[in-house]
């Protein structure tokens, strides 16, 4: 029964990776971007909304309604001046641009709102600790809840967007021969600007849940990429559906591994994450052909 | 150079790069509807032309112009939205998609058509290309005749008043090529304006009305297919000075 309960927790924390993972699944698949600074916007969009909730007293939820555009729109920017510039360089300059971004951010961060941890669990009420009983041994969390069942809504709703719309056409386009689509009147730019725009909004939401269920300082950025990479990863590099497996996967393994010891948790999740990207490697490797498709293109 | 009826024109076109001159001060016209065939040896600066025509290129001098307004400065996307359409040699359709997905984007972003429109003119180019069987197929699991016919459809679905081809009859058999053949003279009939550059002149001359010749980044020979193939500056840039006794064509 303890083991059952580890796992159930294990899926709702792989929800939650999954969550902070989806908008960097969505970069990569679309614009082959690792972005780096991932972390650091969506610790950005959560300090947003403790602003927001600390000093104006405004709801989170009714705040996300505000900083979810918000975020998009420095998802333009960030394109505009940032992604697309470095793009030009080549596969690795992206990289270095994103991991620079990330360092400013979390120093400005670091700057404005000093060393303190924060979170937004006191403006939620009773939601933070709110939790079902289903046995007298298994409980589950109704914020849980709430986060795989956000995390499954935004990743089906990429999902209907990328296969059913207009402009989730023009984005798979772009994403399979950003040289081709311009002979079919579409502006490859302003495809990837939509497409960044999304995954930041999408990162504004992850950055409120993070806030909600835990706390978060402005060097957190780095731990939430380093699990959102893993998951990314462990589910397949693009793969919408695949990112929430891998989120599970990762929450299961953690969740066993810290039944088995203490510092389990850790272990099992990064012995999961590498066991994984060795295996890909081995088989014929998924990334490495994926590179090699790209350099051709 | 803008007489009445010209829907696509160079002036003084020139394109380098770096050091070197690809095109030098190329005057070029198409009419509306007219079928335009270029020829000339490797590396004469043919698809580069195209290239600048269809603006995957910004040119170095000269200008284009498409049914008289200025387009130089207008890159492929916007180009193709207002009617200029191209193929490429190598047919690179959208993998993961279906033959009607790599059309309905086309249809949508390059012909601005929106819901039943859009479709209805994928179905058309469909019925057009001889692809209509092919509809929910996947891109990448095409053959290469499929592909250049989906080339085709894809360019079509942009609803284009000028299409540009690029050497699509390479790598055929003269039976798919006829196909081919028989597909681009029904694109004409509609009144759109092609631009064709081959190697295959016997293919080439069955569709277009006016030939041009060039080498070496210039316009040397222009005019009915004939005439053109017999020019002596033609035969020269082909097979050398010393070949005038034995006219191709």
């Amino acid at each position: 029964m303890i083991l059952l309960n580890q796992l159930l927790q294990g899926v709702f924390l792989g929800g939650y990776y999954a969550l902070i993972a989806c908008s960097l699944s969505f970069m990569f698949g679309v614009m082959r971007i690792v972005n780096l600074a991932h972390g650091s916007i969506v610790v950005l969009a959560a300090f947003l909304l403790f602003v927001l909730a600390d000093r104006f007293e405004i709801s989170p939820w009714l705040a996300l309604v505000a900083v979810v555009p918000v975020m998009a729109g420095l998802g333009l920017l960030l394109q505009r001046f940032v992604l697309d510039r470095s793009l030009r360089g080549g596969l690795l300059v992206p990289l270095l641009a994103t991991f620079g971004l990330a360092i400013v951010l979390d120093n400005a961060l670091f700057e404005s709102f000093g060393a303190d941890t924060r979170s937004l669990s006191p403006y939620i009420g009773d939601l933070s600790y709110n939790s079902w009983s289903i046995t007298e041994d298994i409980t589950v969390g109704q914020l849980d809840v709430l986060i795989l069942a956000v995390a499954i809504l935004l990743l089906g709703g990429l999902q209907v967007l990328l296969s059913r719309t207009r402009i989730g056409r023009a984005i798979r386009a772009t994403a399979e021969d950003p040289g081709t689509v311009g002979l079919i009147g579409i502006d490859a730019r302003a495809v990837y600007g939509m497409a960044t725009a999304i995954a930041m909004g999408m990162a504004a939401i992850a950055g409120a849940f993070l806030a909600m269920r835990a706390t978060f300082d402005p060097y957190s950025g780095g731990a939430q990429l380093i699990f959102a990479f893993e998951a990314v990863v462990i589910g397949g590099f693009g793969s919408l559906w695949g990112t929430l497996a891998g989120g599970i996967v990762l929450g299961v393994a953690q969740n066993i591994g810290a039944a088995i010891d203490p510092s389990g948790f850790f272990i099992a999740g990064h012995v999961t994450f590498l066991t994984v990207l060795v295996g890909r490697v081995a088989a014929g490797g998924d990334l490495f052909r994926f590179f090699i498709r790209r350099r051709r293109a | 150079m803008a007489e009445p009826g010209t829907i696509l024109a160079a002036s003084g076109l020139g394109k380098r790069f770096g050091a070197l001159v690809v095109l030098g001060d190329v005057d070029f016209a198409v009419r509306e509807g007219e079928a335009v065939g270029i020829v000339g040896p490797n590396g004469a600066g043919k698809t580069t032309l195209l290239n600048v025509l269809s603006g995957a290129y910004p040119p170095s001098a000269g200008r284009v112009t498409f049914r008289g307004q200025d387009v130089s400065a207008l890159d492929a996307a916007a180009r193709c939205r207002r009617g200029i359409a191209r193929s490429h040699q190598i047919p690179r359709p959208f993998s993961g998609m279906t033959v009607f997905e790599n059309l309905l984007v086309a249809a949508r972003a390059g012909g601005g058509l929106r819901g039943r429109a859009a479709e209805l003119r994928c179905l058309d180019a469909l019925e057009q290309c001889a692809m209509m069987p092919l509809a929910n197929r996947r891109g990448e699991t095409l053959g290469l005749l499929d592909r250049k016919r989906l080339e085709l459809a894809r360019a079509l679905a942009t609803g284009p008043q000028v299409l540009l081809l690029d050497e699509i009859g390479g790598g055929l058999t003269d039976g798919e090529a006829a196909d081919l053949v028989g597909i681009i003279q029904a694109i004409r009939a509609r009144g759109i304006a092609v631009v064709w550059i081959e190697h295959i002149v016997h293919i080439l001359v069955q569709v277009v009305g006016r030939l041009v010749c060039m080498d070496a980044g210039r316009v040397i020979a222009e005019g009915a297919p004939g005439d053109v193939l017999r020019d002596a500056a033609v035969i020269d840039a082909y097979l050398g000075p010393s070949a005038h006794a034995h006219p191709v064509g």
